[in-house]
Parts: structure tokens; sequence; C-alpha cells
């Protein structure tokens, strides 16, 4: 019915049609419902079922149980903080109203500016926004001024997205291009030990474990199970290893992320965990041990969701290695040794989407000389 | 030596404007950008950068011009230089004589206008042939297209970043009330790019054939 009643309202955002302006949105609704009627014309193309909106679609169900987990926790980590506990769903019910607002900003804005800018260019929208929409509340601090992520938000998709051309051309990852913009331009809502928790009361310490660590207190292993389900205040989405390693499954299965770039950013991360506990000090960071890191702050949850990005990650097999062991690396260089900055996954992330490229184009030339030397070595008549 | 330069236009008129918009140093010749970085932070220090900027390329560019004819022209980036160097630090005695706080937050940065691509551009493109009264006008032009993309600036950087503008709070106190912050990106170097950059933006798109192309 819905169909029938697009196929009939089509004729007025063609060409000549009355609301010929509007053909972006237009074409945005119709493909977000059903699927496109027009189809590769002509070469050869490997046709299936998956296309650019399907594979976002899969990276937001992947995203589900972190969502849905974290609502909870924050509704779990406000009544802990007054010391009360109430039944599941009132729990869960206190983290919607917490974390649907952000998400609903977030949506509002950035699907505004989209569809504004490619009215005005005559692109078409594309669902790329469908992930980074759901993915910034995931990342913000569960008490985050709304209008904070609305500024973000729009600084994300204008600076990092829209200039340099929209889907698929920005060089960042605009999510998180939009919690670094909160981190340097907001820092008294983005760190610090008040924020983790939605309205807590002000008996009770609010500290993640990175900042208790990062405080030099002894690290209490009693926390690891608690780090691992997710039961600690934290970023809304962060927080629960098991909902994102559930995520990773979904993605890994579908064969949407490269499988590459998580794991060699897990080995990265280990690696330099391994260098800090033989070379470190007896600070109390440098001697956790390096599997810690994956359980605290963002780590997981950035090596899973945000360096797999396709657009901003590198291409070349090798070069998603190389690109994933550094972010790693670089993320727990910055965690240990940088107290200013007490989360280094986004930094990492963002520089290393900076160097991509690079990465890339070595790889490239590597391999087109290996090709020209094979090339030149072999007789002309067997080629 | 008397060569007339075509590129530039000969009308003294045109000589002022046309860096406040079509040649302008900043955002076309993308030159200066260093200290627009670091002195754009608050509306008042960005001015006298400015004002200070424009005194040295008017000044150097008419003493120049006035001896373009005897300077062996193996020498005369040294000749250029030995004058630049005498303005600014004169600017920089005066600064610190009268406005000496300004001059405290400027620190280094009257002392680099030495190195200034503009001036030295400036002397270069335009001092070395042409007459003098031209070149003061071309001085003054360019240090007033310089000064207007710093203040510019300046205007986003302090009323963002501080919610000041000249020192004087323009945000009110009910804003912070109800929750307003000072957005502390804009106080960090990085955001003088990002605001270069969307002034580039906005300008290229009134003038389309400055757009480079592909």
């Amino acid at each position: 019915m819905l169909k029938s009643y697009l196929n009939k309202i089509k004729p007025y955002f063609q060409k000549g049609g009355r609301l010929h302006a509007l053909k972006s949105t237009f074409e945005a609704f119709e493909s977000f419902l059903y699927v496109p009627d027009h189809v590769t014309q002509k070469g050869a193309h490997i046709r299936d079922a998956i296309d650019c909106k399907r594979s976002m679609i899969m990276v937001v169900i992947a995203l589900l149980p972190a969502l849905f987990f974290g609502m909870w926790n924050v509704g779990y980590q406000h009544y802990l903080s007054f010391d009360t506990t109430v039944g599941f769903w009132d729990t869960f019910f206190y983290g919607f109203m917490q974390v649907s607002p952000i998400l609903v900003v977030s949506y509002v804005v950035g699907l505004t500016i989209e569809f504004t800018v490619a009215q005005l260019r005559g692109h078409q929208v594309n669902e790329g926004f469908l992930v980074t929409g759901l993915l910034i509340p995931l990342i913000c601090p569960p008490d985050i001024p709304l209008w904070m992520v609305a500024c973000a938000t729009a600084f994300a998709v204008v600076i990092g997205k829209e200039v340099f051309g929209g889907t698929g051309m920005n060089v960042w990852n605009p999510a998180l291009l939009a919690r670094a913009f909160l981190f340097f331009a907001y820092p008294s809502q983005m760190s610090g030990d008040k924020i983790w928790i939605a309205y807590k009361s002000d008996a009770f310490s609010g500290a993640t474990p990175l900042s208790e660590i990062a405080n030099d207190q002894v690290f209490d292993a009693t926390m690891l199970n608690d780090m691992f389900y997710g039961y600690i205040p934290g970023c809304i989405g962060e927080t629960s290893k098991l909902a994102i390693i559930i995520g990773a499954v979904i993605l890994l299965w579908t064969g949407i992320a490269s499988f590459r770039i998580m794991f060699s950013t897990i080995i990265g991360g280990l690696l330099m965990g391994f260098i800090f506990n033989i070379f470190g000090g007896s600070n109390a960071y440098m001697q956790i041990s390096p599997y810690q890191h994956l359980l605290m702050g963002g780590f997981l949850f950035g090596a899973v969701f945000m360096a797999t990005d396709p657009v901003t990650a590198a291409q070349t097999r090798n070069g998603k290695y190389i690109y994933g062991l550094l972010i790693g690396m670089i993320a727990v260089l910055i965690r240990v040794l940088n107290p200013a900055y007490l989360e280094g996954m986004m930094l990492a992330i963002l520089l290393m989407n900076t160097f991509a490229p690079l990465i890339d184009y070595c790889f490239v030339e590597q391999n087109k000389k290996r090709r020209l030397k094979r090339a030149s070595n072999s007789t002309p008549e067997t080629i | 030596m008397e060569q007339k330069n075509t590129i530039l236009p000969t009308n003294t008129h045109k000589l002022f404007t046309a860096p406040l918009n079509r040649t302008n140093p900043v955002i076309v010749q993308v030159l200066g950008i260093c200290s627009a970085l670091a002195v754009t932070v608050n509306l008042k220090p960005a001015f006298v950068m400015a004002l200070s900027v424009t005194v040295v390329v008017a000044l150097s560019n008419i003493i120049i011009s006035q001896i373009r004819n005897t300077i062996p022209t193996r020498i005369r980036i040294i000749v250029q230089l030995t004058i630049i160097a005498t303005l600014v630090i004169l600017i920089d005695q005066l600064l610190k004589a009268f406005v000496y706080d300004i001059s405290k937050q400027l620190s280094v940065f009257v002392g680099l206008i030495i190195t200034n691509c503009i001036v030295m551009g400036r002397l270069e493109a335009f001092a070395m042939n042409n007459k003098p009264w031209n070149a003061f006008i071309d001085g003054l032009g360019n240090g007033a297209g310089y000064g207007l993309i710093l203040l510019i600036v300046a205007f986003f950087r302090e009323l963002l970043g501080y919610g000041t503008l000249w020192d004087y709070q323009v945000v009110p106190d009910s804003f912070y009330e109800a929750g307003y912050e000072n957005n502390g990106l804009f106080i960090l170097p990085p955001m003088t790019l990002i605001i270069v950059g969307i002034i580039i933006w906005v300008h290229r798109s009134r003038h389309e054939d400055l757009i480079e192309k592909q």
C-alpha cells in the first residue's frame, strides 16, 4: 500500500514535476523503505543482495546490544549511586529516558543537515548517517547536555563529512570527530569523575576504572567481571564488553567489518601492554596486565565499531594489519603516558584515519613494483 | 627595471580595495597564517597585530620603492630584511612603551613580523617595481586585508571561546545559568584553521573564478 502510494506521488518529484526540488528527499525515503527499482544497466558487476544500505543496517543491528545494555546500565548506575535497587524495567526505563533524547537529537540534527546538503547539491541521501547518528550517543557520557550533542553532530557532519563531499569521501570517522569536538570544546563535560553517571548522588564516587587506575589506585581484581559484563560507569555504549563482542560477532559473521583490522587492533593493544609491563616503571598503570587494557574504557568499542569503518580505514590487505596494529599501540601509549588524555582510543583512531591513505599508498606502490619486476623478468612470449 | 605590472591593477583606488577582497593575502594568497593562528584568541591583540603589520608593510614599501633603482639585485633580500627588521623593532619598542599588556600577550609574534611572508611578498612583488605612492597604498591595502581576516577570526574565537568581545562580556549571565558553556575548542589553534577554511569556502563560493581547476 505504501509502495503504491510512493509510486503514485513519484511523478511529482521527477524532472518537471511540481516538487522537483525535493527529489533527493523523496528518493531517500523510497530507498529507505524499499529496494530502489533502478539497477546497474551495463558492464560486468557482481550482483549481491548486500548494498550500502543493507550493510549499514547490519552495523546498526550489531550496535543494538550495546545500546540496550547502555540504556539499562545508565539506570542501574543511577540507582546504585543512591544505594537503591528497582526492578529491571524501571531501571531500563530510567536509562531509556536519559539516552533516547541524545539519540533523537543526534539523528534529527545530523539528518537535517544531510538532507539539506543533498537537496542543495542534487545528490542522493546516503544511509551513512544511520550508523553515525547511533554511534554518537553511544560514545557520549550519559548526562551530556543535549545542545552540546547538537553542536558536535553539526560540526562532525559539516566539517568532517559534507566539506569533503559527503558519505564515503570523509577522511575521519564522523562520530569520533563529534566526540573529539566535545572533548576539546567542553572538557568539563567530557572528563572527570562527575559525568559518568546520570544525576548521581554527591556522596558516590563516579570514577571509571580508567580514571581510578590513572590516579594510581590499586587495581581491584574483583572489578574484572563487572568490567566485562559492563556494570561500571562510563560512556553509554562502551561499558559492556559482552554486548560489544556480540556486535563484533554479527559484524564478522556477515563479513561487513574487517577481521584484519579488528584483531590487529587488539593485538596492538596487547603488545603495547606487554612492552609497558616489561620496560615500564613500578607505576600502577604500567603494571596492569595487557588484557585489562582491553576491558577498560572504549578500547574494544573503538576496535570493533570505529576502527573498522570501511570509509576511513586502510583499504589494502596488508595495510589493514599495520593500520590496526598502530591504533592499538597508540591507544595504549596515550593512555599510559599522557595523563591529560585518559582515553587514547579516540585520538589513536583519528590519527590513524589521517595516515590510512599513506599506508595504502605505500602498499599499492610496493605491489606495482613487484608486478613490474615480475612482468619484466618473464619473456614477452609467455605473457 | 621600470616594468609595468600587468597582473595588479594600476588604479590607486583598486590598489587599496583589491587586497581586501580578490587578492586577499590570507585567504587567497594564503600568507601570514602562522601569526593568524597565534594572535587571534582575542580581538584586542589581533587588532594591534593587524595595525603593526599594516604600518610595517606600508612604510617598508615606501622605503624600498624609493631606493628600488639603487639596490643591487643580488643583495636585495638582505636590504629588504634590514629595513623590515628596523621597522619591526621600532614598532616593538612603541608597543612596549604604550600598550605593555598587549605587547606581552603578542610576545614573540611582533618580532616575527620580520619573517611574515606578506611583508616580503609585497616588497618583492610590488615595491621593487612601482612608485612610492602606489607602493604605500598597496602596503596599506594588504595590511588591511590581513587585518580584516584576523579580526573576523578573532571575533568568532573570542565570542565563542570566552564569551567576550574586546574584553567585555557579551554572552549574558543568564545563558551560563541555563547551562551554556564556552567552547574550549575555539581557544585552541586548530579552530583558527577551520574558521579560515570556512571563510575561504564562503569567499570562493562568491567568487567562483578563484576556484582552482582540478
